[in-house]
This record gives C-alpha cells, sequence and structure tokens, in this order.
C-alpha cells in the first residue's frame, strides 16, 4: 500500500503536497510519520523544495527505528544548510546516539554529524569524534577515520588542535584491516588537500602495516592502500623489491580495479629493481591485463585506455595477445576505436598476416567511422613494419577497387603517407588516378594532388590532372587549393620546357594572386612565384628538396606527458590521456597551467576536428579570452545554500546560460574558429557567447562573416602592395590583367565568401543547433 | 573520490539523488539529463563539463551515473557501478526503473552504507543482507545489541565473508565448473579467437571454520610438483570419467580468486587455499587459451542472389563424445534488414524468422554427440530505394553442454580441514556453455 502511494507521488504533484506532508509528519501515529518521511525524501529527490519541512522532520530524529533514522539524518545532510540554526536542536540526538550500545547506530551518528556542514555543529562533533576514534567496534572506528577528514574539509584549524590527524597515523597501525584502509583514505585525502600538514607519511613500519593490511582488507580498501603505495617513493631497491613482491599477487583480483590499482603500483616501482627480475613483472602483468578486456564495457574502456598507455612505455607486453583485441561485433564504438589503436600499437613481424585480415574485414563493414580508421590502421601498419608494406599497399588497393567512396579517400589519405615513407609504389598510381572523380573530401584530395605533383615525371598525364584541378581552382578548400598550388610548380619544375606546364604555372599563380582572397594561398602563391622569376635553379632545390621521412604515423603522447600519465594510471586522466589539471579547473591551479592545458586540449581537438584547428591557432595567439575557463569557472560557482528554493530565485536566462556554456566549451569557438588568423578583437568572441545564446548559430555565424570580410578588405591591400613588386620582374602583359583583376578579385571575394561561409556555418549549424536546444530545454526546464 | 550516486530513468527523471559531498549539487542532475541523457550521439561513459565528471553506466531501462570533481579513480567508480547493479539485483530481483521506485528507501539506505565520504566501504552483498533488508520493518528494538556487534565485526573483520558458529549436519560442498567458450571465426573456416572462460563456483555447507585446498590438473602446478605430491585426495570422481579431456594438464592463462583465497599462496605455491563464506560463491574465474576443444564446428555458406534473394546453407556438426548430449542449441543466423519473408528446412528442431532482431532462430533442444545437422533457408528481400550494403554481422550459438569443459580442466581434489575433523562429502560438476560464439561468413 505504501508502495502504491510512493508511486502516485512521482506520478503527479497534487496541490498543497507539503501541507498533507506536515499533517503527516506530526502525526500522532508512527506509521504514518515513517511513510510521510518517505514521501518527503522521494520530493527531495524529484528536485521539489521540501526545506520548508526542516522542522517537522527534525521532529522525528528521536526514534528506535533504525530506518526512519536513517532517512531523516538523509533529510539532514540535505538541508542543513538551509536552516543552519535549527541543527543545533538534533545535536542532542547526535550525541546520544554516539554513545549508543548498538555499533551500528554509533556510527551512523558520527558518519551523519560529519556531512552536517554547518559550523555551529562542529563545536560538537569534537568529543563524540575523539571517543568513536577509540571504540572497541572496529566498524565505529572505521567509520570515524573518514569522519576525520570531514572535519578537516569543514574546520582544518580545530582538526589539527584536537589532534585527530595523530590519532589517524595511530590508526594506521590498528589491528583491523578496514580501519587501516580508511585511516589511509582520510589521511591521503587530508595531504591531498594541505600538503604542508604532511598528514600521510610512509615510514617502514606504516609500510608494513600497510602490506599487511592489503591481504586482508575489503576489495576497496586494497585499492586505496595500492593507490598510496603507487605514490610512495620507495627508499632503496630493497624496498621496492618488497612492494612489487607483496603487490603481485593482486595481480589475481577479481576486481579489476584491485588489479589496475596493482600494475601501477608494480609498474612504477619496477624501474628500482633488477631489470631481469622487472622483466618477470612484466610478464606476469599481461594476463591479468587480458583479462580486463573480458569485463563489461565501461571497465573495459578504462582498461583499454590505460593499457594504451602501457604499451607506449612498455610496446612488447602484450605481443601475443593480438586476438584478444579483435572488435566483436556488438562492442561499442568507443570501444572499438580502442581497440583498433591497440592493434595496431602492438603490431609486429608475426602477427601482421592476422592482423592485415582482421582490418581488412572491418574496413568492409559499414559503419563508416569503423571502416576509416580500420583503412586509417592499415597505413599505419605499413609504415611500422617494413616488411608488411606490400601486403597492406595491396590491401588498400582491393579496398580501392570496392569503390565505396570513403574507404577509397581514406585510403588515398593513407597510401600518400606510405609514399613519403617508402618510395617504389609509384606503380599503383595509375589506379589511384582512376578514382579522381569520387573524392570529394579536402584531405583526400590533397593526398592525391600530392602524389601527383611529387611524382609529375612518372605520371604520363599528369598535366592534364592538374588543368582539371587548376581550373576548377576557386571551388576548391583554402587545404586543397594550397596542395594544388604546390603541385603546379613541381610539375613545371620537373618539366619546364612543356607548353603546357608553363601554361598552367601562370595560370594558377594568376588565379591564386589575384581572384583568390585567402592571405594563405596568396602568400604562398608569392613566394612561388619570386622564387620561380628570380633563379629556377634555387626553385628546384628548394621545392624538390629531398623531404625528411617520415618514421611512423602512430599517435604518441609526449614523453613527459607519459611519464606524468603513468602515475595516474586507471584515473581519469589516464582515461582521458591528458594531465588533470587540464580537465579539473580549481582554484589551486595558476592561470598559467590552465590555459596551457587549455591549449593542448584545443590541438587535440584540432587533430578530430579541422574546423577547431583555426580556434587552437587563435588560442595559441592568445587574443580571445578562453570560453573554457569561463566554464569551468561558471559550473564550478557555488550556489551556497545548495537548496533549490535558493536556486529557483536565479534569474532563469542567466542559468540557462551557464548550462549552454558549460556543455558547448568549444562549439562556442566555432566562430571564432572561422576567422583563422586574423586575429579578432576580444570582445568579439564575447559578443558571439551572447548572440549565440539569445539566437542559436545565426549571431555566431555573422559575427564570423563581419570578420572574414574585414579581413579580405585588409588582404586586399596587402595584394595591391605586393602586386606593384611582382609584375616588375614578370613582364608588363600580366601588368594590365592584374590591376583589373583586383577589382574583380574583391567581387569575386564577396562571392566566394558567401559560399565558404555557408559551408561553415552548415558545419556549426549542427553543433549551435545543440546549444540552442538544451538552452531552450533549459528555460522550459526552469519556468 | 565520488561526490555523489545518481539514477536516471530512460526518460531522464531523477529517481534517486546521493551526494556524498557538498559539491555534488542538485543542478547537476539537469546537466546530465541535458548533456547525456538527452543528446543521442553519446559516445563514451565517461563525459567531463568543467571540472565535473560524469561516469554513468546503463542497466535495463536506467543510468547509473556517478559524479567526481576530482581526478578520481575511473575503474574504482564502474566498479561501485556495477557492484551497485549487482546488489540491486540481488536485492529486488532486477534492477529497473520499477525497482528503484518501489524500494527508494532501502536504495538510499544501500547507498549510505556502500560509500562513505566518497569512498566505498562494503559491498559484500551477503554481509550487506544481514542489516538491510527490503521489508524495513525491523527496527533496533527487535534485534540484540549483541546481533548488530556481531553484524559489524563480520563487515569489518578478517574474514568478513564468515560467520564463525555455522553448524551443519551433513557436510557437503558442491563445486560447479562452468566454462564460457568464446569463438570467433572467420569466413574461410579459420579460427580467429578461441579461448575459454571459465568460473568455478562453490556451495559449500561446512561447519565451523573449515580450510580448504582446491587442486586443478594445472600445468604449472602439475610439472615440476606432481611427483612430489602423493595421489591426490579425489573426493569425488563422477566428473573425470566422462570428461575426455583429462588425459593432459591445463594451462591457465590468468586465474582471478574471491577475496577468500590467500593470494600469496597461490603466487608462490600454486595452492589454492581458502576459508569459504557459507552457501555459494564464485570461488575462481579462469581464462584458458591454448588446445580449446570447440564442441561445435558449423559451415555456413551464404549466398546473395541478385538484390533480392539470399540464400543459406547451414551445417553444424557436433564434435564430442556420442554419448554427451548439448541442450538448448540455439542458431541465429541473421537476414538481411529488408528481409520480407522467409523459408526454412531443417533436419532437426525448428527454425522461425524473428523480424524483431532481424534473424533465423534455429533451435535443437537435444544436439546428441558426433552428429550433424543442417538448415537450409532462403530470404526473400524487398526491394529499397537506397540500396545499402548488408553488413552481414556473425552467425551466433548459444548452448549448453554438461560434463564437458573445452579447456580440459578438471578439479583433482578438494580437501577439507577442520578442528571438527567432520568428514564431508563433495561433488563435481562441469558444464560448457557458448560466450560468444560467432562464425562469420
Amino acid at each position: 500500500m505504501a508502495v502504491n502511494r510512493i508511486k502516485a507521488s512521482f506520478a503527479q504533484p497534487r496541490k498543497g503536497e507539503t501541507f498533507e506532508l506536515r499533517a503527516g509528519l506530526v502525526s500522532q501515529y508512527a506509521y504514518e510519520r515513517k511513510e510521510a518521511i518517505q514521501k518527503t525524501i522521494m520530493s527531495m529527490t524529484l528536485g521539489k523544495d521540501v526545506s520548508a519541512l526542516f522542522p517537522d522532520v527534525l521532529k522525528n530524529i528521536a526514534t528506535g527505528d533504525l530506518d526512519q533514522k536513517k532517512l531523516v539524518y538523509l533529510y539532514l545532510m540535505n538541508y542543513a544548510k538551509s536552516h543552519p540554526d535549527l541543527c543545533i536542536l538534533a545535536v542532542n540526538t547526535f550525541v546520544q546516539d554516539s554513545e549508543d550500545p548498538n555499533p551500528l547506530v554509533r556510527a551512523l551518528a558520527i558518519r551523519t554529524m560529519g556531512c552536517i556542514r554547518v559550523e555551529k555543529m562542529v563545536d560538537y562533533m569534537e568529543e563524540p569524534l575523539r571517543k568513536t576514534l577509540r571504540d572497541e567496534s572496529p566498524y565505529v572506528r572505521k567509520t570515524a577515520a573518514i569522519c576525520v577528514a570531514k572535519l578537516f574539509d569543514l574546520n582544518s584549524a580545530l582538526c589539527l588542535e584536537n589532534g585527530f590527524l595523530e590519532t589517524l597515523q595511530e590508526l594506521m597501525g590498528d589491528p583491523n584491516p578496514m580501519v587501516v584502509a580508511n585511516a589511509v583514505t582520510a589521511l591521503a585525502e587530508i595531504s591531498e588537500a594541505a600538503p604542508e600538514t604532511r598528514a600521510l607519511q610512509i615510514t617502514p613500519t606504516s609500510l608494513k602495516k600497510m602490506l599487511m593490511a592489503l591481504n586482508e582488507c575489503t576489495e576497496w580498501g586494497r585499492v586505496t592502500i595500492l593507490s598510496t603505495l603507487a605514490d610512495h617513493k620507495a627508499a632503496d631497491v630493497t624496498e621496492a623489491e618488497h612492494i612489487c613482491e607483496r603487490v603481485s599477487p593482486q595481480f589475481q583480483h577479481v576486481n579489476p580495479s584491485v588489479v589496475l590499482a596493482a600494475v601501477k603500483v608494480v609498474f612504477l616501482h619496477m624501474r628500482y629493481i633488477k631489470p631481469e627480475t622487472a622483466r618477470s613483472y612484466l610478464k606476469k602483468m599481461a594476463p591479468p591485463l587480458v583479462t580486463l578486456v573480458a569485463s563489461p564495457a565501461e571497465v573495459q574502456y578504462v582498461a583499454l585506455r590505460n593499457i594504451d598507455l602501457l604499451l607506449q612505455k612498455q610496446p612488447d607486453i602484450l605481443s601475443k595477445e593480438l586476438r584478444v583485441f579483435f572488435c566483436k561485433y556488438n562492442d561499442p564504438s568507443y570501444i572499438k576505436f580502442e581497440k583498433l589503436e591497440i592493434m595496431v600499437r602492438i603490431a609486429n613481424d608475426k602477427n601482421v598476416d592476422q592482423l592485415l585480415a582482421e582490418l581488412k574485414e572491418y574496413a568492409l563493414e559499414v559503419d563508416m567511422d569503423i571502416v576509416k580508421r580500420a583503412v586509417k590502421a592499415i597505413g599505419q601498419v605499413a609504415i611500422k613494419i617494413e616488411s608488411a608494406t606490400e601486403r597492406c599497399v595491396n590491401t588498400l588497393l582491393e579496398l580501392i577497387n570496392t569503390k565505396v567512396n570513403y574507404v577509397v579517400q581514406e585510403a588515398i589519405v593513407v597510401i600518400k603517407d606510405i609514399f613519403r615513407k617508402y618510395p617504389g609504389y609509384e606503380g599503383i598510381i595509375p589506379d589511384l588516378c582512376k578514382c579522381i572523380e569520387e573524392l570529394d573530401e579536402p584531405s583526400a584530395r590533397g593526398s592525391l594532388i600530392w602524389i601527383v605533383g611529387e611524382y609529375a615525371e612518372k605520371i604520363s598525364n599528369a598535366g592534364d590532372i592538374l588543368t582539371g584541378f587548376v581550373e576548377g581552382f576557386m571551388e576548391e578548400f583554402t587545404q586543397t587549393q594550397l596542395q594544388i598550388l604546390t603541385a603546379v610548380v613541381k610539375f613545371f619544375l620537373k618539366k619546364p620546357q612543356l607548353p603546357q606546364s608553363q601554361a598552367l604555372v601562370q595560370k594558377i599563380f594568376q588565379s591564386a594572386t589575384a581572384e583568390n582572397d585567402n592571405p594563405d594561398v596568396r602568400d604562398r602563391a608569392y613566394v612561388y612565384w619570386r622564387l620561380l622569376s628570380s633563379n629556377p635553379q634555387i626553385a628546384q632545390n628548394v621545392v624538390l628538396s629531398d623531404k625528411p621521412p617520415i618514421t611512423t604515423t602512430i599517435q604518441s603522447l609526449p614523453a613527459p606527458l607519459l611519464e606524468r600519465l603513468l602515475t595516474e594510471l586507471s584515473t581519469l586522466a589516464s582515461v582521458y590521456h591528458k594531465p588533470p589539471e587540464s580537465f579539473l579547473g580549481q582554484g589551486r591551479y595558476g592561470a598559467d597551467t590552465l590555459q596551457k592545458a587549455a591549449i593542448e586540449e584545443q590541438m587535440q581537438n584540432a587533430r578530430e576536428n579541422p574546423l577547431a584547428a583555426a580556434a587552437a591557432a587563435a588560442a595559441v595567439s592568445g587574443a580571445p579570452p578562453n570560453p573554457q575557463a569561463n566554464a569551468e569557472n561558471l559550473l564550478d560557482i557555488d550556489f551556497d545554500g545548495a537548496a533549490p528554493a535558493s536556486a529557483q530565485k536565479e534569474p532563469g536566462g542567466g542559468m540557462s546560460g551557464l548550462e549552454g556554456l558549460a556543455g558547448t566549451p568549444q562549439r562556442i569557438q566555432s566562430p571564432v574558429a572561422a576567422n583563422g588568423p586574423s586575429r579578432p578583437p576580444a570582445s568579439m568572441g564575447g559578443m558571439d557567447d551572447l548572440m549565440g545564446l539569445s539566437n542559436g548559430n545565426s549571431g555566431g555565424g555573422g559575427g564570423g562573416n563581419n570578420n572574414m570580410l574585414g579581413g579580405s578588405g585588409g588582404g586586399g591591400g596587402l595584394e595591391e602592395l605586393m602586386g606593384g613588386g611582382a609584375p616588375q620582374t614578370n613582364g608588363s602583359a600580366s601588368m594590365g590583367g592584374m590591376s583589373d583583376s583586383d577589382i574583380l578579385g574583391g567581387f569575386a571575394a564577396m562571392d566566394v565568401n558567401p559560399s565558404q561561409q555557408q559551408q561553415q556555418q552548415s558545419t556549426t549549424t549542427g553543433d549551435g543547433q545543440g546549444v540552442k536546444k538544451s538552452t531552450n530545454q533549459d528555460l522550459l526546464d526552469l519556468f | 573520490m565520488i561526490s555523489g550516486i545518481l539514477i536516471f530513468n530512460q526518460k531522464g527523471e531523477n529517481l534517486i539523488f546521493r551526494s556524498y559531498r557538498q559539491d555534488c549539487r542538485p543542478r547537476l542532475a539537469d546537466v546530465f539529463r541535458i548533456q547525456v541523457i538527452s543528446n543521442p550521439a553519446v559516445r563514451s561513459p565517461i563525459l567531463t563539463l568543467g571540472s565535473t565528471t560524469f561516469s554513468h553506466v546503463k542497466h535495463e531501462n536506467i543510468y547509473l551515473v556517478a559524479v567526481t570533481k576530482s581526478n578520481a579513480n575511473a575503474a574504482l567508480i564502474f566498479e561501485v557501478l556495477g557492484k551497485l547493479v549487482a546488489l540491486g539485483r540481488s536485492y529486488f530481483g532486477k534492477f529497473d526503473e520499477e525497482a528503484v521506485k518501489d524500494n527508494f528507501v532501502c536504495v538510499y539506505e544501500l547507498l549510505e552504507e556502500i560509500i562513505d565520504f566518497g569512498y566505498p566501504q562494503n559491498t559484500e552483498t551477503d554481509t550487506l543482507k544481514m542489516y538491510i533488508t527490503t521489508e524495513g520493518v525491523h527496527s533496533s528494538g527487535t534485534r540484540s545489541i549483541e546481533d548488530s556487534s556481531r553484524i559489524t565485526m563480520q563487515a569489518t573483520g578478517a574474514l568478513s565473508w564468515r560467520k564463525p558458529d555455522i553448524r551443519y549436519r551433513k557436510n557437503e560442498a558442491f563445486v560447479d565448473v562452468i566454462e564460457d567458450v568464446n569463438l570467433l571465426m572467420s569466413a574461410g573456416g579459420t579460427v580467429l579467437r578461441a579461448d575459454v572462460s571459465g568460473q568455478i563456483i562453490m556451495r559449500a555447507y561446512l561447519s565451523g571454520m573449515p580450510d580448504c585446498k582446491f587442486g586443478l590438473n594445472d600445468r604449472l602446478l602439475l610439472d615440476p610438483a606432481s611427483l612430489a605430491q602423493g595421489g591426490p585426495a579425489v573426493g569425488n570422481t563422477a566428473g573425470a570419467k566422462a570428461t575426455k579431456a583429462a588425459a593432459g594438464s591445463v594451462t591457465l592463462e590468468d586465474c582471478q580468486f574471491h577475496q577468500c583465497v590467500q593470494l600469496g599462496k597461490f603466487q608462490n605455491d600454486r595452492i589454492i587455499s581458502f576459508v569459504p563464506p557459507d552457501g555459494e560463491f564464485e570461488l575462481m574465474r579462469y581464462r584458458a587459451t591454448e588446445n580449446v576443444n570447440l564442441p561445435f564446428k558449423v559451415h555456413a555458406i551464404v549466398n546473395e542472389v541478385g538484390r533480392s534473394k539470399v540464400e543459406y546453407s547451414i551445417a553444424v556438426k557436433s564434435n564430442y563424445g556420442s554419448k554427451l548430449f548439448a541442450t538448448n542449441v540455439v542458431i541465429r543466423v541473421p537476414t538481411p534488414l529488408n528481409t520480407a519473408k522467409t523459408t526454412e528446412r531443417v533436419s532437426q528442431g525448428k527454425a522461425r524468422y524473428e523480424p524483431e532482431h532481424n534473424n533465423i532462430v534455429w533451435k535443437i533442444p537435444r544436439f546428441s554427440g558426433q552428429s550433424e545437422f543442417v538448415l537450409s533457408a532462403e530470404a526473400s528481400l524487398s526491394a529499397m530505394t537506397t540500396q545499402k550494403a548488408w553488413s552481414r554481422p556473425p552467425l551466433s550459438l548459444a548452448f549448453s553442454l554438461l560434463m564437458f569443459t573445452s579447456s580440459g580442466l578438471l578439479v583433482r581434489y578438494l580437501k577439507v580441514f577442520e578442528k571438527g575433523n567432520y568428514g564431508s562429502v563433495k561433488w563435481v560438476r562441469y558444464m560448457t556453455r557458448a560466450g560468444s560464439y560467432e562464425i562469420r561468413f
């Protein structure tokens, strides 16, 4: 029956609910009171403000019913802040309960007291805490140990004065393993919050105690102890050996987090011990790591990200285990991506055939993302393992022959990289050129054009191919335009006597300098122009010089970051592969760190999302204020008195703005991205943000547009200046044309601009809608 | 450390909100709803916004979310959420929206007990069940204080999994060796991946504080030590005869043990020694990749005839002793999404088309050893405006096969030592099931 009533309260709130609840809370019948408390908690969960019932709920605190007590305590913890004065009324009960003969009640009392974060309460906590820390029941002691950490968070001075830290340090020698584990937990937390207290000092004695407790305490206690051991720096080789020896049996624990924590300890202490012993530990580590891959998807994801890190440091630990990382058909895509990366990392001469067969299988699937990554992986393998290159190239050719658009495009990009590493596969170029029509992504087009330019002397119809591209020059993406430019110059330098090449190079300079509005393209065209006109020999040396060969296309973290992340194994940082301060914008980190971290994040984004690349550039130049930082700060603002009452008084628009910002840091940057290197004034970004909130993407797009036009105007001026210089060396024939096309260029720029803008807008639209939707949703939620 | 645990239903209603630290504010529930639940393109189970991280697990029709504000231990968080699901299932039968709504008081109690100030404490179902019950009508009056003391001792004790004063008239121990065979076979018939993940479930009904020693035909143990050790005292040999693979020893790639097993002893001399909890528990899990006996061989021929038809010819052959038989063999044969109708003929069992899963499901209730059955089927496809290639998901098998272990693992002995020196009866059972048994075609 009670259940039905509770369900009903989920379904629809009736009028005067608070009134009804209050009546129930003060009822003379115990069962009615209990039911009313349950309903109150239910409303609280739903986000309704039931803080008005505080005094009435409080009346029910003195009860023998443990369940009811727990519920009242739960309520107290939630609303204590909104009624700090009334909390004092509960103190008596707490103090009494902390001396109750029942250890469960004692523990409950001390646990709850720590969670009521009211200054006045703190004064009353001292005595019960002192008593419970010395309680005869280990259950109470372990709860009290955590409570010290709570108190420290609330009032560190009081905690230090009363010598609770010393008591905790004593508890590290407690006969009960769980008490030890919790004491370690509390001390670790305190020393992280206030390193100056030096709360957690590992001495040989406490180390021994911890290692003893490790084998006896619960799985969670083990994780705590292991994490502490990992942070501990062994005094000498013997100690490191001892720690590894005692910790390595934990590899066999059933809980993945214990296994990962143990791996972390051994991995970090291993570097101090003898290499042969270390190797045997590495060997022991492999099977448990593989077992982690069989865990549920979420844990598996964490494990895979960590395995990726470990492999970057020790590439050969899992070389025999390739098959384990084969994707299952119904693995979520985030797992498949990780598995692909790991497979490429552990690829070697022996398993490469197996791997290629598997990758080919993925490349023929339907999911576009997986297919692209699989093709990319084939290229990475080709570059990593020289002996397998031919097989990889053949596989890629087979894939190209499937004529599936996105497979072909990705394969061409990958083949370009293979060419950069290994010459001697030019034979396949005709095959590649056949699919020229199907390429529509700038990176694929760019890659093919690069190949054509680089091997112009070996491709009989290179001139015709390039002519086609030059004719459509103005419709191409900037990235592709740059490639066409370079390819044509290469072609010209390789076959200068061909009339076709001369005509082409003239034409491309014409369109790149006169018709194009992109300063990058124009600049590069002028550089080539000057170079060619001053001394073709030098130009040849510069343009056709040997390029530094690439060694790998597998992304690896820079060594210092990797070292850093290895100390963070199994934490969020290890999942993100970023240092913790990059996603924890807390006060104690300096603004510089934050900025640096944000830049790094932008770079990461840039790799995934080309649109954001420009934003990264802007961020490096330091022009716009970093919205990310704002977003973090906004999310961290402590709305004191977390009671919904106070939250509801917030102006609605402001609130929704916060949400939008919080969720979409880099999306808001996308209008800035359109500006490229043209350095928008700092206030612009702010305005975009505001507009973005009020009318979604159109405001942002408009902002970008303005800047774009401004940029082209400035560029136009520059062009004229340079135009004055250029014709001198190049004959007067083009001079008249130049001045004409200068004006035309202005119009052309106007024409082209919108089309580009459109493109950018369409890409931002997707994101922008996200912002808009969430904002609307928020507004709806609030009213 | 965890700042709070939240539970949502699919619509994004907040069912449970338990904060452990003050930085977990109610507003975060909205943020999660907007950013994850109403965002269809969720890619990863972890999402960081600002400095708040949401780690979520989806179970049945609810989201379990852990909110963290620091660089928390991600593996631990997901394990805690997993434990919470396991606890919920053991308390309420299943852990879904209905169960959470009906038992929200109990869920809050559990959350209170398993995590304190963001640090997980005790998640042992058996221990928790002693003082948190679904009835919710007990009061401290009905329970003596000694009782509570005992509970708390157990919850924190070195042997937190066992009560000291257990008595049985008849001392028995049942050991179930259950293996899941995972297979991935390529279209060409080569085995891409075959391994066994096994678990050993024990049901111990033993008095007092029994010290058990457990032996397997583990190669690492057998090879160096088999001579030194005397004849193993095998409790019950019922299983030994039945398993063909009994001849050799087995290489276990990796083992994981219940917390009652003394890991140090296993590490040093491969002896599995433990004081078992009372009743049923999972003693160990293991993985084996060498010499996996595949109980079924599948030969699949699938032809796409033009754009309107797919022809199947699937032969399944059993590869175990003729005295054994597998039960509940289910073979799922994927069909294209635009299948209009199917016809199927089978030499054994029944086959049926399940449009909701795009499968032809072929069920054989009893599949005896050394026999072969064939399914031939035809799926006619409806015309589609957009011709998208069929992704050809792999064909999958499910079955269970008694008295057979794919890895060839055997229990050699289970010794029980106790002060009372009583005799005990031990039973061993073997079973092999299909894990992910997939054949590409």
